[in-house]
């Protein structure tokens, strides 16, 4: 497994947790529940794209061996992806995918929020550019489990039990280690320190609304996305989405 | 029946400008129908602020009130600017 | 051309004296270029005309993303499933401007899609084809969309004021769809491998026939034309509108360094056209019938987004439902 220094670490972490939502979100293209939402689920993985794009670029520069964002997005095999765990789950039904939407949503809210007042300038303008898209997506997301959890007595049903097979992931993105606190300290990054009690406020207000339990704090056990300890399922989507740059590895696209 | 209500949507596209109609959405309320209409008809910057209604609430003149509605108006040339003749070195008025 | 063989239901061209106060009226309107708007009078078979021909329009804008649907997980770099996200994305938008334009003449979007659903309705025949690599999402935007261009850029000036100004906005948005087509060809031609090379032609030699059969049945052979283009919802014959895709395309194939599948196709001085060897109509037929080598996957997957979805719109109505109670 390849280990950068702790910023670019932390930098392919949110660009690989775009770009994976994002290849999920492609998934649905031409099954969506409705029409209308085939346009909103593809306008969030396009801002999702866009996102992953900026922060790889910026990972590669700080790489600077000459590597790129294309390369970084198809050439590197799932030990080396830093992406948070739950993004790489299956889609599942809408009621799975749109929970795991929210949940990510919320997090990243209130990671970019933070994330502006970063010392290191384009991480703070990464930050401050994909916040106004990230508002939106939340906005979005929070309306559908809503939707869903105060709906009929089968989406009722069925958030629930998108929320056990779910929530076991969660404990991957709302601790920090040592070497993200460093980077706080430094404030090269900004203080992302209170985003997990933020995360679990943001979380409960939204679930209250849609009658739905809020679960015990999920418990790290195993899986590690940070020493590129994957869900199985991560490996195949890989697969998938690096395929042509795999197979034809001097072609120019 | 359609499972969802169908919306009128309309359009700033710029500030100062009047809410034009650009067309419709399915929404299951109104929320939804802003939502929708800002994926369906802004994806390309067009807009500044949205208005929808639901169609059924819309009420439309019909065809044939043409004549009586609209055409009293042609003869009242008197309402436009240019049916008063000032001479020239009154300037621009 | 996205609507073929659009059933009029008249198979003769009623002159103005042999029509009523009311269709002269209208048909004259029509002859003075005045747009047709939802609320005015209009014969039932000009209304039943257009659902149909909007909605296979409208539907073939929504299984169009299926094809590429197929490889927008699979794109090669980030900059190119971007734009091809950005396209699939137009195209619902493209089947919604429709369908909202469709709904103005009462028809009911759920209906109309069960109508498709069902195989009641039709969509283009082209989407029934398979897309098999990389090389046909470029094939897809040049040669796909470039004719649904050549079909649609005429039917802004329809006669029917919503399905013009539905056409006006969609074919803003598409300029950009055959671009993007032509350029993904372009740079694999001019700076890819091989194997990237042949993709290319591939692309082509399985996709020419298929653009050509878009614009419908030779003019012989379309009994309804005369009275679409009466009603001016169709302003140029398929054949008029095919040759002037052929003839458009040809130098573009020819930038490419590629071929397409027909020994026939020659330059034609006398014409000002290009010669084009015979379409196989069985073929087109058959895939109009259903039998084309994606008719089954393609409504399979219509359909099964559709019940899939429908415990999730009958989610959102009851919610709707609620608040609006807690508000009363």
């Amino acid at each position: 497994m390849q280990k950068y220094d702790d910023l670019t670490e932390f930098v392919l972490r949110m660009g690989d947790s775009a770009l994976i939502q994002a290849q999920r979100l492609c998934e649905w293209t031409g099954k969506a529940p409705a029409l209308e939402e085939e346009l909103a689920l593809m306008n969030v993985g396009l801002d999702l794209v866009g996102q992953a794009r900026n922060w790889l670029d910026y990972a590669a520069e700080l790489i600077g061996d000459g590597t790129d964002a294309d390369a970084l997005a198809y050439r590197r095999d799932e030990r080396n992806y830093r992406n948070v765990l739950m993004v790489e789950q299956p889609n599942g039904d809408f009621a799975v995918t749109m929970l795991k939407q929210f949940l990510y949503d919320v997090w990243q809210f209130h990671m970019l929020s933070k994330l502006r007042e970063s010392k290191d300038d384009r991480v703070a303008a990464i930050a401050t550019k994909s916040l106004k898209e990230v508002t939106y997506h939340l906005r979005r997301s929070s309306d559908w489990i809503k939707r869903l959890g105060d709906g009929t007595e089968e989406s009722h049903q069925r958030m629930v039990k998108a929320i056990d097979d779910v929530w076991r992931f969660t404990y991957d993105f709302l601790q920090l280690t040592e070497q993200e606190n460093a980077l706080i300290d430094s404030q090269v990054i900004g203080d992302v320190r209170d985003v997990a009690a933020q995360w679990q406020t943001k979380v409960n207000a939204v679930f209250v609304a849609s009658t739905l339990t809020v679960p015990k704090p999920a418990e790290p056990f195993y899986l590690n996305s940070r020493e590129g300890v994957h869900s199985e399922c991560l490996g195949a989507l890989l697969a998938e989405m690096q395929y042509l740059q795999r197979a034809h590895p001097n072609a120019s696209w | 029946m359609s499972q969802w209500t169908l919306f009128e949507v309309f359009i700033r596209s710029k500030h100062g400008l009047n809410h034009k109609h650009v067309g419709s959405v399915h929404a299951a309320d109104a929320e939804m129908a802003i939502e929708n209409a800002r994926e369906l008809y802004t994806r390309r910057n067009e807009g500044v602020s949205i208005w929808v209604t639901p169609s059924a609430q819309i009420t439309a003149t019909a065809s044939d009130e043409k004549e009586a509605l609209f055409d009293p108006s042609e003869d009242k040339v008197y309402r436009h600017a240019s049916f008063y003749e000032l001479p020239e070195e009154v300037g621009h008025m | 051309m996205y609507a073929q063989l659009v059933e009029t239901g008249t198979k003769k061209l009623k002159t103005l004296d042999e029509m009523g106060p009311e269709e002269r009226a209208f048909q004259e309107r029509i002859d003075a270029e005045i747009k047709i708007e939802a609320k005015n009078w209009m014969p039932d078979s000009y209304r039943k005309t257009l659902i149909r021909q909007i909605s296979q329009h409208a539907h073939s804008e929504i299984v169009g993303m299926l094809p590429e649907g197929n490889w927008v997980t699979r794109a090669p770099t980030l900059k190119r499933k971007l734009q091809l996200m950005a396209k699939i994305q137009d195209e619902a938008g493209h089947g919604l401007y429709l369908y909202s334009a469709m709904e103005t003449l009462g028809a009911d979007r759920d209906e109309e899609i069960d109508k498709l659903h069902t195989g009641r309705a039709k969509y283009s025949s082209i989407f029934n084809y398979p897309t098999l690599n990389w090389a046909d999402m470029g094939a897809v935007g040049w040669l796909v969309d470039g004719a649904a261009i050549v079909n649609q850029v005429p039917l802004q000036r329809t006669s029917y004021g919503p399905y013009a100004r539905a056409m006006i906005r969609v074919c803003k948005e598409e300029s950009f769809h055959q671009r993007q087509g032509y350029e993904i060809l372009l740079h694999m031609m001019r700076h890819g491998t091989e194997a990237q090379q042949e993709m290319v032609q591939d692309a082509i030699n399985r996709l020419w026939w298929p653009a050509l059969m878009m614009f419908g049945p030779s003019d012989e052979h379309s009994p309804n034309s005369a009275q679409s283009m009466a009603w001016k919802i169709k302003r140029h014959t398929n054949d008029e509108l095919r040759q002037r895709f052929i003839d458009q395309t040809i130098p573009q194939l020819e930038v490419l360094g590629c071929t397409v599948p027909d020994p026939d196709l020659k330059w034609n001085e006398e014409t000002g056209h290009y010669d084009f060897g015979e379409i196989q109509w069985d073929e087109f037929n058959r895939v109009i019938q259903g039998h084309g080598p994606c008719n089954t996957e393609r409504l399979n997957a219509r359909r099964n987004a559709h019940e899939n979805g429908a415990w999730v719109r009958a989610a959102a109505v009851a919610h709707a439902e609620k608040k609006q109670k807690a508000v009363a």
